[in-house]
């Protein structure tokens, strides 16, 4: 099994590799010119020139490139355009914002949307099922900053006044309220109806029913047969739906005005202050490609016939 | 003894009914088995014996309720019980030994976890219990080490597996046991010592046992009484001999008749056949670096039928697949009609592809299900032959050789029992007219008496001059049908020739045993009567 997460790694790594070229060709196309965003209204000609010569603008595509990926290997995601901090120390506070912001998401909507896809596999075909897999429908096929919009119409200011509709630095901790509701929300619905469908596979099973007819009590054929066939296949979709929600916190921390990295980058972009762009974006991909690594490893964990042979 | 204690399994009036539509599954069904005796429940598929088998553990599949009836097992009326009452009962009064273990043991536990949690009785320490493990191991014939407690199912071998789900079932104890074609799946000689092993622990523990089968040969060889059923209904009951001898049913007569007899004289010497059709000599192939087949030479020529006869894994598919060109790693020399094939089909031509026509073992994954009949047999022949002046034509000339009316063109595959799916797949065959059909164990997915038919719509093809590679573990099947035979082990010809030869005076020690392991059936004189 060593040797599976290993070429995993070596195949995560390689990605990571693939976006940091697709991430610099696309920040090399941004149109305008940093330089000329820097200085602004003091853009002279000669100032320009100075500047692009300062940031090394002028080196072919290939030799920045390298210097660039030479930097990131070392740790050194370059110096910010615009305000002059190193990127990395700009970005931790962000980074962490967002991390934590996953993180509840994750923790909100993970046990949640399991719970309810297996219990609507053993009401099927039953009320319960019916208005999960309707709700689930509905919410997903909602884009997620309308979700997030409803939800502030609803229980924000203007609604029911339950809880900040916008982020503020000296805010409570209910002001986190609506983002991580608004993100459990969009990730939940495609965990429910994986669970729910490899629930309903593994529960006619024959080896379910077998546990029946030994005379199993209903929890132990749940807790100790069914469950533990189909983590395999659900840990894929949760961790492709986690993974998703480290690119989809971009909208929802522009929505909520929340301090993330997300709205780093929307700033960034704005100001085509690249560097900047470059690090967010590979962080964002970086947290993509771990969360699937761990699925990946679950995945290959919750099967015994893996797990043995590589031993 | 009085009644209540020898007999352990009482049954009357049982019916079950499917939802929604009503329909009885299975109708009043009274039937009792005595401790220590073994009852055949025979039956094709369809004909409710798996209902009614999982109806004696009060288990019923979804959509499924039973609705009259008594249900006695050891003195206790399990339409009586609630769920917990049930389920208390269920692996100690009444156990279940299913038909796949492959797919009934569960694949994420180890076997010690499996085989200790039936032995659901909270009186027990837990080294007691793994002690009973043990000790029901060893009745089983399979090692009581930690290490193989320790193991996963996919560890084990089919017959391991099967011994597992016995002990399984044995290991509470139970005053009834349920055992719904254990056997099914199994080459011979694991048959054998599965039903050995079944013959005994049934007697030593006095337990009742109820045998589901679709093979009489098998039931014959076990049971003391047998019951037949027929479209949800016992139509017959008495004891083994009564009516293996003296059936009274037609149904009964008809399944007895389908058996295959395993002959052992009487064969015509085919002598020496017309130029082979198909020369393989010096074969060799495998998957990777895992060598499965060496050395082989078969040949075939028109109008005969070669058998390959070997158990799981000895290699017969993966030959059948590479004379096809579907298994392009092999070595040898493959001569068809003179010319030599190519490893892979894509090299072959077009006209040697459409000769060489191969029917799968099992047609409920071989047919298209988002396919009609018709397009399921155009689909090879427009891409082999051309487009056809009158396709109405061609696909009623296939259906009509594999004995199906022309109005099932119209048909999709779950319109189709699988007898009927099987047939399709031939005609879908011999559609092209091929010169030569490998059949890769084409009955073994089907019940006895379907086999039958399906065996004689094979002759019919072969009079008509086609030549057939008949790929099967079935021994009787192959004194019936073939005129020569090629015995596979361990991807090697052990024994080859003329089967009045093999059968009458086998050479290798393996054919001996699998003429001595197959189940010995004499029919009765009544059936010819």
């Amino acid at each position: 099994m060593s040797r599976l997460i290993a070429v995993r790694l070596f195949f995560g790594a390689l990605t990571l590799w693939a976006v940091s070229l697709v991430v610099f060709a696309a920040t090399q196309a941004l149109p305008g010119d940093a330089a000329l965003q820097i200085l602004g209204r003091d853009a002279t000609p000669e100032r320009v020139e100075a500047l692009r010569q300062q940031l090394s603008l002028n080196d072919p595509v290939a030799v920045q490139y390298m210097q660039w990926l030479q930097g990131v290997v070392q740790g050194d995601l370059g110096t910010s355009f615009s305000n002059r901090q190193p990127v990395a120390e700009f970005l931790a506070e962000p980074v962490m914002n967002s991390l934590i912001l996953m993180g509840w998401s994750a923790l909100v909507a993970t046990p949640i949307a399991l719970s309810v896809g297996a219990f609507s596999a053993l009401r099927r075909d039953r009320s319960f099922d019916h208005t999960a897999s309707m709700g689930t429908l509905v919410i997903a096929s909602i884009p997620e900053f309308v979700v997030g919009i409803l939800l502030i119409l609803l229980l924000g200011p203007g609604g029911l006044d339950l809880f900040p509709s916008v982020y503020a630095r000296e805010g409570g901790i209910d002001q986190w309220i609506l983002p991580v509701l608004t993100l459990s929300l969009a990730v939940a619905p495609p965990i429910v109806r994986m669970m729910r469908a490899t629930m309903i596979e593994v529960l006619e099973s024959e080896y379910v029913q077998q546990a029946r007819l030994k005379g199993m009590s209903e929890r132990t054929v749940l807790l100790r047969h069914a469950a533990p066939n189909a983590i395999g296949p659900v840990a894929q979709v949760v961790a492709l739906q986690l993974a998703w929600l480290a690119g989809g916190v971009v909208a929802i921390e522009f929505l909520f005005n929340f301090p993330g990295v997300g709205k780093v980058l929307m700033d960034a972009i704005e100001n085509r202050d690249v560097p900047l762009i470059q690090a967010s974006v590979l962080l964002i991909a970086g947290v993509y490609i771990v969360v699937n690594l761990i699925a990946d490893v679950i995945g290959l964990a919750a099967n015994p016939k893996v797990r043995v042979a590589n031993r | 003894m009085t009644d209540e204690q020898s007999t352990a399994l009482s049954v009357e009036g049982l019916t079950v009914i499917g939802r929604p539509s009503d329909v009885e599954i299975i109708s009043d069904v009274s039937v009792g088995v005595e401790r220590g005796r073994i009852l055949g429940l025979v039956g094709e598929s369809g004909s409710g014996k798996t209902t009614l088998g999982l109806s004696l553990l009060a288990h019923c599949k979804r959509a499924t309720e039973i609705t009259r009836g008594r249900l006695v097992v050891a003195g206790h009326d399990l339409t009586d019980l609630d769920e917990r009452g049930v389920r208390e009962l269920r692996g100690r009064a009444v156990a279940y030994i299913p038909q796949s273990p492959a797919s009934a043991l569960n694949p994420a536990l180890r076997l010690g976890v499996q085989l200790a949690e039936a032995l659901h009785d909270s009186t027990r320490t837990k080294a007691d219990a793994t002690a009973r493990v043990r000790e029901v191991l060893r009745e089983v014939a399979l090692p009581d080490d930690d290490a193989f407690l320790r193991r996963y199912p996919h560890q084990l071998s089919g017959g391991q597996q099967q011994r597992v789900a016995i002990a399984m079932a044995f290991v509470g104890r139970p005053d009834v046991i349920v055992l719904d074609e254990p056997t099914t799946g199994l080459d011979v000689t694991t048959q054998k010592h599965v039903l050995e092993t079944i013959r005994a622990m049934t007697r030593d523990y006095g337990t009742a046992g109820v045998y589901i089968s679709h093979d009489m040969a098998v039931v014959a060889d076990l049971a003391d009484e047998i019951a037949v059923m027929y479209r949800g209904r016992i139509v017959e009951h008495g004891g083994a001999q009564e009516v293996l001898s003296a059936p009274e049913h037609p149904y009964t007569r008809k399944l007895l008749a389908a058996v295959p007899l395993l002959r052992t004289s009487g064969h015509e010497d085919p002598g020496e056949g017309p130029e082979p059709l198909l020369r393989v000599s010096g074969l060799a192939a495998g998957y990777g670096r895992t060598r499965v087949l060496e050395n082989i030479d078969v040949s075939v020529s028109p109008g005969e039928c070669v058998a390959l006869l070997g158990e799981s894994g000895s290699g017969k598919t993966t030959l059948s697949r590479s004379l096809a060109g579907l298994h392009h790693e092999f070595t040898g020399e493959v001569l068809f009609d003179g010319d030599r094939l190519a490893t892979s089909s894509y090299r072959r031509t077009a006209e040697q592809r459409r000769r060489i026509q191969y029917v799968f073992q099992n047609p409920y994954e071989a047919l298209n299900p988002r396919k009609r009949v018709r397009d399921q047999i155009l689909g090879p022949y427009r891409h082999l032959v051309g487009r056809p002046a009158d396709a109405d034509d061609v696909v009623a000339e296939a259906l009509e050789k594999a004995a199906l009316p022309a109005s099932y063109a119209d048909r999709y595959p779950e319109q189709l029992s699988g007898g009927e799916r099987q047939r399709v797949c031939i005609a879908r065959a011999v559609a092209t007219r091929p010169d030569m059909l490998i059949c890769d164990e084409i009955t073994s997915a089907l019940d006895v008496s379907v086999q039958s038919e399906i065996v004689a719509l094979l002759r019919g093809l072969q009079d008509e001059g086609m030549a057939l590679l008949f790929v099967t573990h079935n021994i009787a099947l192959v004194s019936n049908i073939a005129e020569r035979v090629a015995i596979l082990q361990g991807g090697r010809v052990a024994e080859q020739g003329t089967v009045g030869q093999i059968m009458s005076a086998p050479e290798h020690g393996y054919t001996r045993a699998l003429i001595a392991d197959t189940p010995d059936f004499e029919p009765a004189a009544a059936i010819e009567s």
